[in-house]
């Protein structure tokens, strides 16, 4: 029998640790410097010149990358256009089987690209392993499936594809982007020129291998390396007839607004800052567990994190401890470790300005709480951080910090929670919790976000489409809807 | 003891999604525990186990095997712990606790008309005394499902109270049968009516329907466990009952128990297994982890 | 002696009423001949500013309307626009039409407000879809209206030009602002006397008349317009608007001719919104979704 002589609190730290859990990475194979992946082979940049790639955990290069120049993009689009006059001519079902063959080839390699895209990108090896390389592979055999049968897509329509598309993803799920850009842009029968994001360019380069690997005409996929310029020349090349962008939304307006006065088509998926909402009725245990994923998967690196929680006042007590006991298992460790919840924060840049955001959330007199674990000496890592009482008003709660940092607010109404949820120029995403079936639908109507989870959170599905509203962007990719952006009608 | 003086309403428990309930268990199952770490978790699940035999053909010498099996588990290798009870029905008591004399290993006892809890107050009551009279540590009662299902919490929450005090110092365990409350909601609602009436400890099953115990039954018990004790300070025990065979599945069991109680649970006062073959599997892992080679079932007595 | 006739003076239709433009402004429409037509408002942004206030504070209770009921109004207003025929022939004709071009003009312009007030609430099960998600999720996602649409209608289709621009939009839940024919404005103001007289709640259709040249950097710099629709063929104001409609990543279509109804062109200003719920599995059987 206990007497409750002070504040009963439980222990997470106990004598039975978690020994190391490494996934072997012998298997793989990678090599010391990757070229450009252009007409169907790997060649040099033009400029000679290449950049190193680092394992965020360790701090130490992985491989050396090529920089594409202008000259080298035109290089690439050229070959897509070349490749374009015959992929759109070839029977649909045989550029289905293509985009199937790319399904089954990265089910049979998926280990080694989990493996990869944890040691070049940071995030948990359980992430990439469970969630990343299944979903891109995923997507590529859904949308292999529609490439026959698009005119039951758009009835009466006589949809045509657009040409050329310029593609370029962001750093985050670097494998899970290229397969949401590239899978409906050859299911519809345009070709590709996609740059990945300068930090995380190894998974796409080996996804060059395995599509030269899967018979992939010369040209339809063109894989071009670099940073902020590469990208540039993309977004301004004449011969484009489609950008596809994923990332900041300051980059996202930059984009817009340099392609105005062309006839190219553009699709954008950009920042978001979501409202989580949680209500009294709601089944509380589950609804923790939604804010953590919400917040803490990837790091915090999701642009649909639920990064906003508004508690509703009766029960903000009692989530918040939850919160906390349940930070307190959270793992921050290791990208390999099959144990790590939290991995490693992408780049030096990242993990400073999400500091830069926790320094600003103090000043602005939020109350700062952090979970007690551990962390790694070498590497860029960031412990699971709350700001409570934070106030519509701060910067934290405003501005996106793409790390894993949750802001915390309380609300009354229903009407109160509605009204401060859309209040933001964002709109990607947003959670509800309640048990309330009506009251379900009520705040799912209302708010302003282009996806919208209801007693859950991050969740995602080939056949599920994804896209913001506002400032978040526009497009969807996912679904029927994820073909629109790659037809003319 | 402090105690609430009044009963909370038992319709208005907290209510739970299942879906979700199942994502945060298949977190726990992507736990790797290796080396170091997996042989201390399989010696403490030794020291869980409840050794049970509870057969309508059980006798004396089944009994009295079982019993040095629960203190000898296999001598071949040294410094084992025993198991933490054996479970036996009422009139198999005295024969368990007379095989057990010396050893730390308790005797638990089913009472209140196991497995079905269909009879008489007084049925339930007299079996219970009969088997605390024959010097039973534990009861493990049953909980009247007709009477929960039919809405009427309050009779159920007077039983365990009533069958609580019957048990004078022995440890009350209770048996939700889990598979027939069939939904999570209830589970916790039967979590909280039994620890509000007394109970040291609450049970999934009785072993002898399926589903038995599961990851997402006993994940809401932990935390009914947990917000229990937040609320009283009073800690409670958990017991899953059937249907864990293999080491690597009670393996996640102790991950769940760690990461949703901490370390306070994680010992047999506690946290225990109701199972039969678990601790064979335990046992060839032990010996595998030792040896560097897997195991043959032939080698570890059954029994 | 004959009777002298009133004159009709042409105004800007804000917020259900009929103001002048706050500046004061005006510029002469002449016809063929050279004589004066009428006096035209030459809006300033100040009216723009107005009209999108007023389009934004209808938005939340037009795009809510059962879809039935858009429908209904939307077959009013053609309703409406038969029982103007006449008005709308002579003025037309006004503008420089054949008796024969002015009559199919009217007739097409009744027949697509007729067309898209049968989409009101039929395009949601074109658009939306139910979706298979590999996990126990129900998830489905349905279309709804972006908000505020800046329109800048066709300059040579005076009548069906502003039908075409305005129908798609309104069917689909938004609210607009609508920037009419700046050669042939005589039929903006009369359609919005039509708009007024069928049920059309105040704000959600706003007309002005003036000067794309001046007025489409403000109707694409404005950070409460979600959208801009052009049918104006001016590569450099084009060119414009796609640039300023970057500040808040407004959703920009670009029309160079009026284009045969469909109901893309409603599906053109709507977002797509997935949501998600689980579903509880009881028992052996699982959910067909």
């Amino acid at each position: 029998m206990t007497k409750k002589t002070k504040q009963p609190s439980l222990d997470f730290k106990t004598d039975w640790a978690y020994a190391p859990a490494l996934e072997d990475t012998k298997h793989i194979s990678l090599k010391k410097q990757y070229d450009l992946f252009i007409d169907g082979e790997f060649v040099k940049p033009h400029s000679k010149k290449y950049f190193a790639t680092y394992n965020p955990a360790t701090e130490q290069k992985l491989a050396d990358i090529a920089e594409a120049d202008q000259t080298d993009v035109n290089k690439a689009v050229i070959a897509a256009r070349k490749a374009f006059e015959k992929w759109s001519k070839i029977s649909a079902s045989e550029r289905g089987k293509y985009i199937y063959r790319i399904a089954r080839l990265m089910q049979e390699r998926a280990r080694e690209f989990s493996v990869i895209e944890t040691l070049d990108g940071g995030k948990p090896i359980r992430e990439s392993r469970d969630i990343d390389i299944p979903l891109a592979a995923n997507h590529f055999f859904y949308y292999a499936g529609w490439a026959d049968k698009l005119e039951y897509a758009f009835p009466n329509r006589n949809p045509k594809p657009l040409g050329v598309a310029g593609q370029i993803i962001p750093w985050n799920f670097p494998l899970l982007m290229a397969a949401w850009k590239i899978a409906p842009a050859l299911a519809t029968g345009n070709t590709v020129v996609l740059k990945p994001a300068e930090s995380t360019s190894l998974t796409a380069l080996k996804l060059a291998e395995l599509i030269r690997d899967s018979g992939l005409p010369n040209g339809v996929v063109n894989i071009v390396t670099g940073a902020g310029s590469t990208g540039a020349a993309i977004v301004n090349h004449p011969d484009i007839n489609k950008i596809a962008f994923t990332g900041s939304t300051d980059v996202g307006k930059l984009i817009q607004k340099s392609i105005a006065g062309t006839t190219k088509k553009l699709t954008l998926e950009l920042g978001g800052k979501a409202a989580n909402i949680i209500f009294d009725d709601a089944p509380i245990d589950q609804a923790v567990e939604g804010i953590i994923n919400g917040i803490f998967f990837n790091q915090g690196h999701v642009c649909c994190a639920g990064s906003r929680l508004f508690i509703q006042e009766g029960v903000a007590d009692v989530v918040i401890r939850k919160l906390k006991d349940r930070m307190e298992t959270l793992i921050v460790g290791d990208p390999l470790d099959k144990n790590t919840d939290i991995g490693a924060i992408n780049s030096k840049e990242q993990l400073s300005k999400i500091n830069k955001y926790i320094t600003i959330g103090k000043n602005e007199g939020a109350e700062m709480y952090q979970s007690s674990c551990a962390l790694p000496t070498k590497g860029y890592f960031c412990r699971p951080t709350l700001f409570l009482n934070a106030s519509q008003s701060h910067r934290i709660v405003q501005e996106e910090i793409f790390g894993p940092v949750l802001t915390i607010l309380t609300f009354r109404t229903i009407e109160e929670v509605i009204e401060k949820a859309n209040n933001i120029p964002y709109g990607l995403s947003a959670g509800v919790w309640t048990d309330k079936g009506s009251k379900i639908f009520n705040l799912t109507s209302k708010l302003r976000a282009g996806v919208v989870w209801a007693n859950t959170y991050n969740k995602f599905d080939p056949t599920s489409p994804f896209g913001g509203y506002k400032e978040s962007g526009f497009g969807r990719e996912g679904g029927l809807h994820g073909l629109m952006p790659y037809l003319k009608f | 003891m402090s105690r609430t003086n009044t009963l909370p309403n038992f319709k208005n428990t907290p209510v739970i999604d299942q879906v979700g309930v199942e994502e945060r268990v298949a977190r726990f199952t992507t736990r790797s525990i290796k080396k170091s770490s997996k042989g201390q978790a399989l010696k403490m699940i030794l020291n869980m186990i409840d050794l049970t035999t509870l057969e309508g053909k059980d006798t004396e010498g089944k009994v009295k095997q079982m019993c040095y099996k629960a203190v000898h588990l296999h001598d071949v290798i040294p410094n084992l712990p025993t198991v933490a009870a054996v479970c036996v029905y009422p009139s198999m008591v005295k024969i368990a606790k007379d095989a057990l004399k010396g050893s730390s290993v308790k005797v638990a006892s089913v009472a209140t008309a196991f497995p079905s809890g269909q009879s008489t107050h007084d049925v339930k009551i007299a079996d219970t005394k009969f088997a605390v009279d024959n010097g039973a540590d534990e009861i493990d009662m049953v909980i009247s499902r007709g009477e929960f299902l039919s809405g009427n919490y309050n009779f159920v929450f007077d039983e365990i109270a009533s069958i609580k005090e019957a048990c004078g110092t022995a440890r009350l365990k209770v048996i939700f049968e889990t598979g027939e409350l069939s939904t999570l909601d209830n589970v916790r609602r039967a979590s909280e009516i039994a620890m509000a009436a007394g109970a040291d400890f609450i049970k999934t099953s009785t072993g002898k329907i399926s589903p038995a115990a599961t990851m997402p039954v006993t994940l809401v018990m932990l935390e009914a466990i947990r917000d229990y004790y937040y609320k009283t300070g009073r800690m409670v025990g958990m017991k899953p009952a059937g249907g864990i065979s293999t080491s690597k599945a009670a393996i996640h069991y102790l991950v769940m128990v760690r990461e949703t109680l901490g370390g306070a649970w994680l010992s047999n006062e506690w946290f225990r297994f109701g199972a039969s073959s678990l601790a064979n599997d335990v046992l060839m892992q032990i010996a595998k982890e030792a040896s560097g080679v897997y195991q043959s079932i032939d080698y570890f007595s059954k029994d | 002696m004959s009777r002298i006739e009133i004159q009709k003076t042409y105004k800007l239709f804000i917020g259900g009423q009929f103001p002048r433009t706050e500046s004061g402004r005006y510029y002469p429409l002449k016809n063929k001949k050279g004589e004066l037509i009428a006096n035209i408002c030459l809006s300033s942004r100040k009216d723009f500013r107005n009209a999108v206030v007023a389009a934004r504070s209808a938005f939340a209770s037009w795009s809510t309307r059962a879809a039935f009921n858009r429908s209904q109004i939307l077959y009013r207003i053609a309703e409406m626009m038969e029982g103007r025929k006449q008005q709308f022939i002579d003025e037309l004709m006004l503008q420089g039409a054949t008796i024969k071009a002015a009559t199919t003009e009217l007739e097409t312009a009744i027949d697509t407000m007729v067309y898209y007030a049968g989409w009101c609430d039929k395009y949601q099960q074109l658009f939306s879809a139910v979706n298979p998600v590999a996990s126990s999720h129900f998830n489905f996602s349905v279309p709804e209206p972006t908000g505020v649409v800046a329109i800048l209608a066709p300059e040579n289709n005076s009548l069906l030009g502003l039908v075409t621009s305005i129908a798609p939009a309104i069917a689909g839940g938004n609210t607009c602002v609508v920037l009419a024919s700046e050669r042939m404005p005589l039929c903006a103001i009369t359609f919005a006397e039509v708009l007024n007289t069928s049920d059309l709640p105040a704000g959600v259709v706003n007309l002005l008349t003036g000067s794309s040249q001046e007025l489409h950097a403000h109707f694409s710099t404005h950070m409460d317009v979600n959208a801009v629709v052009t049918y104006q063929n001016k590569p450099d104001e084009i060119k414009t608007i796609q640039q300023n409609a970057s500040l808040n990543v407004k959703r920009v279509f670009v029309h160079t001719a009026v284009t045969n109804p469909n109901p893309y062109l409603i599906f053109d200003l709507q977002e797509i919104k997935t949501t998600w719920h689980p579903i509880e599995n009881i028992g052996s059987a699982k959910a067909g979704y």
